[in-house]
């Protein structure tokens, strides 16, 4: 079957609605999501947004700007960051006109908390800059935005998942796609496609992430052609509910909570002297992991899945009821603890992709040469980049609704002066025979595949790397591609068949896995989330540079482009 | 500790009658429902149908019946339905919505009541400054609303909706009430033409079904009788008769 519209938005999380609803105020627009509406991770993210709105502390969009910069090990590009820092402001006022019920001050405004890296005057000190919806302000954002969709009537294809873009040359023609209800292959012809895919966090074993997070669109565009920007660096939050990686909002620390280890210590008092438990999430990341290396996590075995304990339990009943009432759930349910009463159990979890698909600041896909007309990506799978190494706390939901926006905003004026194109008449055939060869295949079940892979990527391409285990890393991912091959699908019915997907959603993550272990090792130095024991030390002469990479005939190649740090020189880091 | 997945199984709603299939599964206690389930599509059977996502409760994809009732698969831990080893947890498909598969249901109905409540903001009034200001009083006042995740537990275990498929139903009445309540909205006014007629808040009997099974705690009953009350109110000060009394 073949649509045909102006602009096609592939995800239904925070930066595709918003997209969407731009884009739809002069384009045919169509939403194709893989999941029903408000279930995309957006509706996970807990702690709240970024902006200097200065309801609670003085504030400014310069030092929001100058502290992602930093936050992001400088290699952020630096105007964008500077857009990032700026729109946000009135992004969250667009947010609560349209009634996103934040939490409120005293006096009824938007009310702020503290978050980790966000600082008052270029680091003297922790600033209330999270305007929040108690712990649950992502899942906020979503309904705000889904109900603002339903009010505009934007057009949804529930259960659709992308399988192959669509380019003539460098131009967009279309999309390939598969509904879940009927089995059935669709071309999407368009002028404009938009990636707004999320993350791919299920690469690793313990993650923050849902099953959904595949990396599809990043997958996809990959196969295309187009290489990937700065892949190596994926973060892990410090605080995930032990063994399950379940999100314990940084919103926490910001309220207050402290880390403590098996000595009962606040170690953070030794690796971030200034912001203590609110420094950035690699370097307190890092700080756990160094904390259980040295013996002195809470089972003092010194093992990769040992943990510290976080401890919110000084800040009363009334403030964990009131500020955190989900994460009070969690713990309820997960652990059998309440944390009005007692610690909580975390380690770090695997958590957001700052890599991804390389974007400008209107969202148009561009790698170091090349423009890709038509072409767009927004939220964790692009990479604009305003996280650079390490993404501060609250800047995702910041970057998926200002950029989601401005992606929208462009795709709205880009269709009334192009015109539709083509695709070929064969389009969508060869994912067809594709579905059709893993059905007819005989072979294995998945589960080891995505097992080993889970296991090998969170020990060799983890929160500490270095040569030896990430050259493991990429020798196991690449004898698991090759496992793959016998992977099979089972099912052979062609309604709600959800195996085809998640097999092919399989593939996505071992060729994104592939690619950021590679991207890792080669990269010699440390910097922001990727922190190699053999190559301590950050080196701007060398590496000062984003990392673009591809798979091209069974290897990864990598080429690079030039940082934007054209506003603050590059300092060492320390906080 | 090994525990049996009694799954009931279903190609579609028209096709052949349910049938039940049994998957013995090795599991820690604490591990949820959902891991169980997982290691069943990924080792043993991957025709088995469900939806999932986010793994801990907050996107709404995979309510079923959980030894009868409902839950969340993923905010469900094996310790919380099992006994002992070997016990056998009972999996079936939600109710009120037609199968489409094994344990993935048609919410197509319930999301279409779900947007009729109009559950956007609705305003004609301008913030006063940049933001609308909003007391913690008032903030509060919707706040057990702003939690639903459209999972839809809520309209399995109403018993009105045996007898009665078009009552608008809980989670539909909770998105109205979230607007209902808040200061910066119209209100009631807008929603009337569906909350006030004889399938919209009335044909709710307390029967608390709705509330006792929320994987939100959301107090369901309590905002439907709210709910009724302030169309009550509204009718009274106009002279007017609710839809219950005609």
């Amino acid at each position: 079957m073949i649509h045909e519209f102006d602009a096609v938005i592939v995800g239904a999380g925070g930066a595709g609605l918003y997209a969407a609803l731009e884009a739809s105020k002069t384009a045919k627009t169509a939403v194709i999501s893989k999941l029903y509406p408000t279930r995309s991770h957006t509706g996970a993210a807990q702690g709240g947004i970024g902006a200097a709105l200065g309801n609670v502390d003085e504030d400014n969009p310069e030092w929001h700007a100058f502290d992602t910069i930093k936050g992001g090990d400088y290699l952020v590009d630096q105007q964008a960051a500077k857009i990032l820092a700026e729109e946000a402001v009135q992004a969250v006022y667009d947010l609560e006109n349209r009634g996103l019920p934040f939490s409120r001050t005293p006096e009824g405004r938007i009310d702020q908390r503290r978050f980790g890296g966000h600082t008052r005057n270029f680091g003297e000190a922790p600033v209330h800059r999270s305007c929040y919806a108690a712990d649950r302000t992502g899942n906020m954002i979503l309904q705000t935005l889904y109900q603002q969709c339903i009010k505009n009537q934007v057009h949804f294809f529930d259960e659709f998942q992308v399988l192959e873009l669509l380019l003539d040359g460098t131009r967009v023609t279309g999309v390939v796609v598969f509904e879940l209800a009927g089995g059935e292959v669709h071309v999407f012809k368009a002028k404009a496609v938009l990636f707004a895919t999320g993350g791919f966090g299920r690469m690793f074993r313990i993650t923050s992430n849902a099953h959904a997070n595949t990396g599809d669109g990043p997958a996809v565009v990959m196969r295309a052609g187009i290489p990937l920007e700065d892949m190596e660096f994926f973060q892990f939050h410090p605080t995930g509910i032990k063994g399950m990686g379940i999100l314990i909002t940084e919103g926490v620390r910001g309220e207050g909570g402290i880390l403590l280890n098996s000595g009962g210590e606040r170690f953070m008092q030794r690796y971030a002297p200034t912001l203590l438990d609110l420094a950035p999430r690699d370097m307190v990341s890092r700080a756990i992991m160094t904390e259980i290396q040295a013996g002195r996590g809470v089972r003092g075995d010194r093992k990769i899945d040992d943990y510290v304990m976080l401890d919110a339990g000084h800040l009363g009943r009334e403030v964990v009821e009131s500020k955190i009432p989900d994460i009070a759930d969690f713990c309820k349910t997960y652990l059998a603890i309440d944390p009005a009463e007692q610690p909580m159990p975390v380690q770090p979890t695997a958590h957001y992709a700052m890599g991804g698909i390389p974007t400008d600041t209107d969202g148009r896909v561009v790698t170091a040469d090349t423009l890709y007309e038509g072409l767009y990506a927004a939220g964790e799978c692009a990479c604009v980049s305003v996280h650079g190494a390490n993404r501060l706390g609250t800047n995702s939901l910041v970057d998926l609704v200002v950029f989601g926006r401005r992606a929208g905003r462009h795709i709205a004026e880009y269709v009334t002066g192009a015109d539709m194109p083509s695709v070929p008449a064969d389009a969508g055939e060869a994912v067809r025979l594709r579905i059709a060869e893993l059905k007819s295949r005989r072979g294995e079940h998945p589960g080891p595949v995505y097992e080993k892979m889970q296991s090998t990527m969170m020990e060799n391409v983890g929160v500490y790397r270095d040569e030896e285990r990430m050259s493991t890393g990429v020798a196991d991912i690449q004898a698991l591609r090759e496992a793959f091959k016998s992977v099979r699908v089972q099912d052979k019915e062609s309604r709600f068949n959800t195996e085809v997907l998640a097999i092919l959603e399989l593939e996505n993550l071992l060729d994104l896995s592939l690619i950021t272990a590679a991207s890792a090792l080669n990269r010699t130095e440390s910097r922001g989330a990727h922190s190699r024991v053999d190559y301590a030390e950050r080196d701007d002469h060398q590496w000062l540079k984003h990392t673009l990479a591809a798979i091209e005939r069974g290897a990864v190649t990598i080429t690079y482009k030039p940082v934007d740090t054209s506003i603050w020189e590059p300092k060492p880091r320390t906080y | 500790m090994k525990v049996t997945l009694a799954v009931q199984r279903r190609n579609s709603e028209a096709g052949p009658d349910p049938y039940e299939q049994r998957f013995e599964v090795g599991v820690e206690p604490t591990d949820r429902v959902l891991d169980a389930l997982m290691e069943v599509y990924r080792n043993q059977d991957g025709t088995l149908s469900f939806r999932k996502s986010c793994a801990h409760g907050v996107c709404g994809s995979d309510a079923m019946l959980i030894n009868d009732e409902e839950r969340l698969a993923c905010k469900t831990l094996i310790q919380d339905v099992t006994e002992q080893d070997g016990d056998v947890i009972t999996l079936a498909p939600l109710k009120h919505m037609p199968v489409q598969r094994d344990l993935m249901v048609d919410q197509g109905r319930f999301f279409e009541k779900f947007r009729a409540a109009k559950p956007f903001l609705i305003t004609d009034q301008e913030p006063s400054e940049r933001e609308f200001i909003q007391s913690r009083e008032e903030r509060k006042l919707f706040d057990d609303a702003t939690k639903c995740i459209n999972c839809s537990a809520c309209y399995s275990a109403c018993p009105v909706l045996d007898e009665n498929p078009e009552f608008l139903g809980p989670a539909a009445i909770v998105a109205a009430a979230r607007f209902v309540f808040d200061s910066r909205d119209k209100g009631l006014e807008p929603r009337l033409d569906v909350l006030d007629t004889p399938n919209g808040v009335w044909p709710c009997e307390n029967h608390f079904a709705c509330t006792r099974v929320c994987p939100r705690d959301i107090k369901i009953t309590k905002l439907i009788n709210l709910t009724k009350r302030e169309i009550k109110k509204y009718r009274e000060a106009r002279g007017e008769t609710a839809a219950e009394a005609k």
